[in-house]
């Protein structure tokens, strides 16, 4: 993170999966000005707040899930409750082959 | 943006970047605090990103300036040539003027 000793910059093409492009797509529309449910500022402080370990460890877009997670709980968007069912919810159907 | 704040700087000014190490989001990286350099031009004035990160309205908006350090300021151990620079975004009250030798 920002200004800390790190090896070199690896300067890769990425080939995003489907998950990954649903997840910027997400924070396009919930920033939009039609909807504001939040910032990128937003999004920036929560990454921020992951603390170095899980920032090491987590992808790219798996901070931004995370991010856009405890955004839109603290904004009160989503509930906790909602969140954990949901989630709950995708991973029967991803069990079953639903998905 | 309508509700804005003059800017304090023009280009050219030399300025000191604040050394303060704020507990919250903030968009003035670490390396630079406490470091002079000399103000490249003004952006404009946007909402402070520092307020929008807690989801408040970041208004009056506040200067931004290119504020331009030599590398050697910033990297005691610098190698490189002792011209080369590097150019940073800062937004203004994370600046003071720099009068003293830099």
């Amino acid at each position: 993170m920002g200004g800390q000793p790190a090896g070199p910059a690896e300067h890769t093409e990425h080939t995003y999966a489907p998950w990954e492009k649903r997840v910027d797509a997400l924070l396009v529309l919930l920033s939009d000005k039609d909807r504001r449910h939040m910032t990128v500022d937003e999004l920036r402080r929560n990454i921020e707040s992951l603390g170095s370990a899980s920032y090491e460890t987590l992808s790219y877009y798996e901070r931004w899930m995370h991010s856009i997670s405890q955004t839109l709980i603290q904004r009160g968007v989503i509930t906790v409750d909602e969140l954990g069912r949901r989630i709950e919810d995708v991973k029967r159907r991803a069990t079953r082959g639903e998905l | 943006m309508s509700a804005k704040v003059p800017p304090l700087f023009e280009s050219g000014a030399h300025v000191k970047v604040r050394f303060a190490h704020a507990a919250g989001h903030v968009r003035t990286p670490a390396y630079v605090r406490g470091h002079r350099g000399v103000v490249e031009r003004l952006c404009g004035s946007y909402a402070n990103p520092e307020e929008l990160a807690y989801a408040r309205s970041g208004l009056p908006a506040k200067p931004l300036y290119r504020v331009r350090f030599r590398q050697e300021e910033l990297w005691p151990d610098y190698r490189g040539d002792s011209s080369d620079t590097v150019d940073v975004e800062i937004f203004e009250h994370w600046l003071e003027p720099d009068g003293g030798t830099g």
